[in-house]
């Protein structure tokens, strides 16, 4: 129990307002930082708000808000908290909402609503969010009276974090929020948790996934965000090490298992690692941890990984046989599932599939930056290493979503759960600086960069002023290629190089970072690379790093969107920067 | 393939806009749905009939346990279950042409429970057949069918096994390896119809 929730249990019972009641809930559940925005329906709650030691980090755009939530919520495991007014604050929230979703992130976000009486009339900033976020949210509850503040928070959390976790809202009229009523944060505790009626997992199944693995030639575990929320990394480890079963990560499972690991393959999917790919093409058994078959994952369902039998450890039954159908599904949480599995595989030899692994990479090593002469021009992939090697592969990354994404994806290598923070699922565009920051403010020791594309630092580049208003510590690096250019990419590989709409003018973003009171500095060649990101690094308060980098570079390898995994676009001879003699 | 589920939900507001947008989402038609109070107080009783690809059932019932207002879920696609669906048929009849609509009425074991000078209201209750049967003959005749209210099925499981029997004995309900769909519990139960 914490200082403050001990505090707060001396006072309890006691009759309070429902804003009161509100806070002393999230007081209660551990929460220590919210994200919000006021406005009328929620001022009641914001007048409360001085009584409690609850860190209010007010945001520029409610999606920000939520997030930030969501960003705090990836890099703690705790659950993260959006607060927004009636209305428009409301549907702001909705796009962080739904990115939450796609991801299973634990966060629970609090709406202002008009007061019951006018309910259903149209009032000013009426709006029906508990019907709007009924898709985007794992529940949602509207709340009308005192009495049900603490018990609608309470199951909140609850339903937040539990099974598979996801983000919950909660609608609290305005009446609701200005009523007394009994506090009570014991008696508001939700029913206890019910799993999931479907899971299953019996002794005869993982006998017979044991036996599938003990007698599997070609094995390959695929690493997915479920490590991260069942907190299994180390059954994951010992189930690779012990079996040495190469591992191929989603993206979101990156930084479950080490980077560095030796049976660690890389990325697998449509900007994947080639040899992930294929291995998996090649593969006789899969064993799925945690992740959910994703169409960008599998290429297309016909014909992946046909000659693998398969063995699906998910904690939610509706994503077993969704995309791809499974020979063994092991429904439970992923943790208890290995420790229960674990001890019926004594052990393998797998070096020959290693090395056949090891020798489909070819002259992989050739490819690597690293060992490309400087050729004057600054890659983004060049940026991302380099970042990497420089941070020690320590930092907390949060990302946007386009080609820098997948670069980091590539050559920033995660060792750590928790330190990419990035949109798999919904793919949205402005995460990464409100996720930065949602990710500072539950780390402060740790080192935050973001890296966002030129297109979308734009979308939510107001949070600049949250940085400086919360002299948050984060540095801030831009892929600037003047385009929108994963969508460029698109253009030029199915489109013609039609390149309509994605050429993008931008402002001088080290000059918008000043307006911010916030330091900044551009970069334009590999040379002056490292000396700045040290700048930064070192630099008391926030600090922008703009990176002019080649244009047209593309992301490499790509598997086509309904192409077979192994069917992937090679980057063209001619290119210098991760040729290999293979290719030529 | 039509799925028959019975599901148990909470009963306040807005948990049948959940259960819709389910089907919703997952771009699945409900044939019909019918709703009312059930044994457990505080639960509705719910039978949705859905038309969807046969492999569907199995992620059907298992996203409709992931709403929190939802606590059973029971797919009886092809098991052996009682289905009952009452439907009031208005017909166009007036003295001279009623003694024949009377006497499919018994027919089809079927009741008239309104009666007026042009049209007479007919109230049967069956499996689905029975009651587009009646239907099908009456427009056949010169009796009008004015109009046609039905109630959508209602299902039951035979004999105790009930989902929520075999859960209580211990037996988990099992999702479907690849390729072998849910098998439902055909108990010995004896068949009074
Ligand atoms: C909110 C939103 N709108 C549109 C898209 C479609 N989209 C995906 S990547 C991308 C381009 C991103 O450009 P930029 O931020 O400059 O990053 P880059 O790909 O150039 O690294 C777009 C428009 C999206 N993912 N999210
Ligand atoms: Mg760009």
């Amino acid at each position: 129990m914490t200082q403050d929730e001990s505090e707060f249990h001396a006072v309890n019972p006691a009759r309070l307002t429902g804003a009161e009641i509100l806070w002393a809930t999230l007081l209660g559940e551990g929460v220590t930082e919210v994200f919000g925005y006021p406005g009328g329906a929620i001022l009641p709650a914001y007048d409360a708000l001085r009584k409690f030691p609850i860190r209010h980090i007010l945001v520029r755009h409610e999606q920000g808000a939520a997030h930030m939530a969501d960003g705090y919520a990836r890099a703690s495991g705790k659950v993260g908290v959006a607060i927004a007014t009636s209305g428009p604050g409301a549907t702001n929230l909705v796009t962080g909402i739904a990115t939450a979703m796609m991801d299973s992130i634990p966060m629970v976000c609090i709406t202002g609503q008009v007061s019951g009486k006018v309910l259903g009339t149209d009032a000013f900033q009426e709006i029906d969010i508990t019907g709007i976020t009924l898709p985007v949210t794992k529940h949602n509850f509207l709340v009308s009276r005192a009495e049900e503040i603490a018990p609608a928070i309470r199951a909140a959390f609850q339903i937040a974090q539990s099974g598979r976790p996801g983000p919950v809202l909660v609608d609290i009229t305005k009446d609701a929020q200005q009523a007394s009523a009994i506090f009570d944060f014991a008696a508001a505790q939700p029913r206890a948790y019910t799993p999931h009626p479907m899971l299953h997992c019996t002794n005869q199944r993982l006998h017979e996934a044991a036996e599938l693995i003990r007698s599997a030639q070609r094995p390959v575990l695929l690493a997915g965000h479920g490590i991260l929320q069942a907190r299994a990394g180390e059954q994951v480890r010992s189930l690779a090490e012990r079996m040495q079963i190469p591992v191929g990560m989603t993206l979101l499972g990156l930084g479950t298992f080490p980077a560095s690991h030796p049976l660690n393959m890389g990325m697998m999917g449509m900007h994947g690692e080639s040899w992930v790919n294929h291995a998996i093409q090649e593969a006789d058994l899969l064993i799925a941890c945690g992740m959910r078959f994703d169409d960008r994952v599998i290429g297309t369902p016909a014909t992946y990984a046909p000659k693998a039998k398969k063995i699906h450890i998910e904690i939610d039954p509706a994503e077993i046989n969704k995309n791809i159908p499974v020979d063994i599904a092991l429904v439970g949480d992923l943790r208890d599932v290995l420790e229960q599995l674990l001890p019926l595989l004594p052990g393998r030899d797998g070096s020959a599939w290693l090395r056949s692994i090891e020798e489909s990479k070819g002259t992989a090593a050739v490819r690597d930056i690293r060992n490309l002469p400087d050729s004057g021009h600054l890659y983004a992939a060049h940026v991302m290493h380099d970042l990497w090697r420089i941070t020690e592969g320590r930092a907390i990354v949060a990302t946007d979503v386009g080609q820098h994404q997948m670069w980091e994806a590539q050559y920033y290598h995660h060792d750590h759960p928790r330190t990419l923070i990035t949109s798999g699922g919904l793919g949205t565009m402005g995460f990464a600086l409100p996720a930065g920051i949602g990710a500072k403010v539950a780390r402060p020791d740790q080192e935050v960069w973001v890296i966002a594309g030129d297109g979308g630092f734009q979308m939510t580049a107001a949070e600049l002023a949250t940085i400086k208003q919360e002299k948050l510590k984060i540095n801030i690096a831009i892929i600037n290629n003047g385009y929108l250019g994963m969508v460029r990419q698109w253009q030029e590989f199915f489109y013609e190089r039609n390149y309509e709409s994605t050429p993008l003018v931008s402002p001088d973003f080290v000059k918008l970072a000043d307006a911010h009171g916030i330091a900044g500095a551009a970069v334009r060649t590999r040379a002056e690379l490292e000396q700045t990101v040290q700048r930064a690094r070192e630099h008391d308060g926030a600090f922008l790093i703009n990176f002019l980098v080649e244009q047209e570079d593309s992301v490499y390898p790509m598997i086509p969107a309904g192409s077979a995994l192994h069917e992937m676009i090679r980057r063209p001879d001619q290119n210098p920067l991760i040729e290999t003699p293979q290719d030529q | 393939m039509l799925h028959t589920f019975v599901a148990y939900v909470e009963d306040k507001p807005g948990v049948l806009t959940r259960v819709a947008s389910l089907f919703r989402r997952l771009n699945i038609n409900i044939i019909s749905l019918t709703v009312g109070r059930s044994e457990r107080t505080g639960y509705s009783r719910m039978t949705i009939v859905a038309d969807a690809s046969d492999q569907a059932g199995h992620r059907i019932r298992a996203s409709l346990y992931k709403l929190e207002d939802v606590a059973e879920v029971d797919d009886i696609s092809g098991v052996s279950a009682v289905t009952r669906e009452l439907a009031l048929i208005k017909v166009a009849a007036n003295v001279e042409n009623r003694s024949g609509v009377f006497e499919l009425a018994e027919v089809f074991r079927a009741r008239i429970v309104d009666l007026a000078p042009e049209s007479l209201m007919i109230e049967i209750t069956g499996v689905e057949s029975k009651i587009e049967g009646l239907i099908q003959v009456l427009n056949e005749k010169e009796n009008r069918v004015l109009e046609v209210c039905r109630s959508g099925k209602m299902t039951m499981r035979r004999g105790h096994h009930t989902s929520r029997v075999l859960r209580a004995m211990g037996v988990a309900s099992e999702p479907p390896a690849a390729n072998d769909a849910y098998k439902g519990d055909e108990s010995q139960a004896i068949h009074l119809e």
